[in-house]
């Protein structure tokens, strides 16, 4: 074990440079964004992942936010494992209709001010699986949705830079 | 026991349905049916499958030593069947699901409790002959556990890490675990009704979406079931790069598995490594196949689009890394005591159970069951390369951690000897449409296990009924198995050692 962690100490780090935030997120984000809610938070975001019924795909991408290539914690977001930490709820899925109730009581733990993001394109509008009986479809038909991320599932790029507009909407209002 | 190739006997009685690749499809009787569920409980084989549609439930069978695979089919025009899983407890879940999708109930079972169908949906049956609900169902009524000082603790659905939603329902006495009760069904998408009346480009989507981390491997059965069903004959190269695309998948997520069980020991180094090795699999693929996860690259009549000039460079690259990262790990996680303390002898299954349960993959590998659907019933290009199917035991945590590893160097070496030999030629087909109505089966190793797909088409190729079978309807159930008289503390780490899926399972 030491030669491993001796070998990484010498060699370059594996991590990517901070993306800019992603334009169309900053764009959903600023009309969205309150003021007090921007002070509150700070630069520090915790995330809690609220899987509403995705096929497990977004899981992965978000997953590897954590490895050391996107490396999420070092822009201060921290994954946590109660709602009542989070500041944040990432939910994926089209909220099947037997997770409906499990969100809505994970939102209502989650202390405001909070921040919903809708990942993928189930969770925008329910994708491929909108129509059906067991499905809600799109997590804004359940709860209030500040910033979606779409895709299928989106890439921990889009990921980073969606996250990272959440923060600059904070920044930007901060200083005004 | 029954002699060797007592199935097809069996089944020469029944009425073989046409249309029906590429194994056979039987309608029986009762009698038959009964027979089949006594050499069922018996072990003479496996099952496969069981599902139902309106008015007929059917079971896939395979029996190992005459190596025959076939689907058996009931008329239960009243709605009823003999229940399978009143002598055979691996169908017990299946029927419930049948009762709850289908209205099919099977006889003789004492367990009537609704299983996907949590009294939410606003219909009833929805692959039957669907209706309102009933109103409000009792509530959900957890196995009783008696006995001095026992408490219970019930756990989801929603998880603490960034996992997929379920219920488990602890009964422990101080630390012991002395049962588990999973209660599942929280991500049922109601997939299989989707996919009634789709087109196959539709279905294709939706199939490939029924678990995200197999999305190849749930593709490519697809794509051999309707291959299969119109007699479609796939162009050479393409079986080659569904394979290569099929590695790259296990590759990745045993990467990804063998890092997460080394974490729930908190050994987060091998953690960060691993996940490493799995984003560089994930990049490679995007950059060959445009996609990290390779979703909607396997399409009926062949793949997507060929590999780019370069890809073949890219891929070799790939390999060479992950010959030179991945040793150091194996080492460090066999010289590491304090990690095999909590993976040896944790979360055993016996292999008798295994069997029984015809549980696939790595769970079942890692407690000899020799089953690798690549080899039996098996599907080219496998039958032209060279694999070995690592067996272990043991059928600990640890055993799991090793077939992984083992299966790891294996994709390797089967991604380099597809890369060597890798045929020319055209990547894909139309698909042939033979203007009837056509059956189609078709069984994929997956990283998780094999993957069972049978559908039907319609005379205009629009998909009359799929039904997906995920390989954790067979391993959900041994979980509650190995977890009994582990520590709690222990569950995490059998959990992940298992890593089923949920949305696979609950379609
Ligand atoms: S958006 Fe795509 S990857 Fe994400 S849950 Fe839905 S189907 Fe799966």
């Amino acid at each position: 074990m030491r030669k491993l962690l001796f070998q990484n100490l010498l060699r370059s780090p594996l991590t990517i440079p901070a993306p800019a935030p992603s334009e169309a997120a900053l764009a959903e984000l600023a009309a969205k964004v309150d003021q007090a809610a921007r002070k509150r938070l700070g630069r520090s975001l915790s995330i809690r992942e609220v899987d509403a019924g995705s096929c497990n795909g977004c899981e992965l991408e978000i997953h590897a936010l954590n490895n050391v290539f996107y490396d999420l914690e070092r822009f201060g977001f921290h994954f946590v494992a109660s709602p009542r930490h989070a500041d944040v709820l990432l939910v994926t899925g089209p909220v099947t209709v037997n997770m409906k109730e499990a969100l809505e009581r994970t939102y209502t733990a989650t202390p405001d001010p909070k921040w919903v993001v809708a990942v993928g394109d189930c969770g925008r509008d329910g994708g491929v699986f909108a129509g059906s009986y067991a499905c809600v479809g799109g997590v804004s038909a359940v709860i209030p949705v500040d910033l979606h991320l779409p895709g299928c599932p989106p890439t921990p790029m889009q990921l980073l830079q969606g996250l990272l507009a959440l923060l600059q909407a904070q920044d930007s209002s901060q200083g005004s | 026991m029954m002699s060797a190739g007592s199935l097809q006997i069996m089944l020469n009685e029944g009425q073989p349905v046409a249309e029906h690749r590429p194994w056979r499809r039987v309608v029986v009787t009762a009698e038959i049916w009964n027979a089949l569920l006594e050499g069922l409980a018996g072990g003479a084989w496996t099952m496969l499958g069981l599902w139902g549609e309106t008015g007929m439930a059917h079971l896939a069978l395979r029996e190992d030593s005459s190596e025959t695979m076939i689907v058996a089919s009931l008329p239960c025009p009243d709605g009823r069947f003999p229940s399978v899983g009143r002598i055979h407890p691996p169908a017990q879940r299946l029927e419930r699901t049948m009762a709850d999708l289908v209205g099919l109930q099977p006889a003789g079972v004492p367990d009537h409790r609704p299983w996907l169908d949590h009294g939410r949906w606003p219909v009833r049956h929805p692959l039957g002959a669907a209706s309102p609900p009933m109103g409000l169902l009792p509530p959900y009524r957890f196995l009783p556990a008696e006995g001095e000082s026992l408490h219970q603790i019930p756990v989801g659905p929603v998880h603490a890490g960034i996992i997929e939603p379920g219920h488990f329902r602890f009964t422990a006495n101080g630390e012991t675990v002395v049962r588990l009760e999973q209660r599942l069904g929280y991500v049922h998408k109601g997939i299989e009704s989707l996919l009634n009346g789709a087109t196959i480009d539709q279905a294709a989507r939706l199939v490939g979406r029924v678990s995200g981390d197999s999305t190849v491997a749930y593709a490519l059965a697809f794509a051999r079931a309707v291959e299969a069903a119109t007699e479609t004959i796939v162009p050479d190269r393409a079986h080659w790069l569904r394979a290569l695309m099929a590695e790259l998948e296990r590759l990745a997520n045993h990467c990804g598995d063998i890092g997460a069980i080394c974490n729930d020991a908190a050994f987060a180094l091998m953690l960060a490594h691993c996940a490493v090795l799995r984003e560089l699999v994930l990049r490679a693929s995007a950059a060959c196949f445009r996609h990290r996860l390779l979703m909607d690259c396997v399409i009926p009549g062949g793949v997507i689009a060929d590999l780019p000039a370069d890809g073949v460079k890219t891929i070799q690259g790939l390999i060479a890394e992950i010959r030179h990262q991945f040793p150091p790990l194996v080492e460090l996680y066999d010289n590491t005591a304090s990690l095999q303390d909590r993976t040896v002898n944790t979360g055993f299954v016996r292999p008798a159970l295994i069997k029984q349960f015809g549980c696939g993959g790595t769970i079942g590998r890692a407690g000899g069951r020799a089953f690798d659907a690549r080899r039996q019933p098996g599907y080219p290009p496998y039958d032209q390369l060279e694999f070995a199917t690592p067996v272990l035991t043991e059928s600990d945590v640890n055993a799991r951690v090793w077939l992984r590893i083992h299966e790891v160097e294996q994709s390797l070496s089967l991604i380099d000897q597809i890369l060597q030999r890798l045929p020319a030629g055209p990547v894909r087909v139309e698909l042939s449409s033979p203007g009837q109505i056509t059956e189609g089966l078709a069984l994929v190793e997956g990283f998780r296990g094999d993957i069972l797909v049978w559908l039907r088409l319609n005379a205009d190729s629009t998909v009359s009924r799929c039904h997906p079978r995920d390989p954790s309807w067979f391993q959900w159930p041994l979980l509650e198995a190995a977890i009994e008289n582990n520590i709690v503390a222990d569950f995490p780490i059998c959990n992940k050692s298992f890593n089923g899926s949920y949305s696979g399972h609950d379609l």
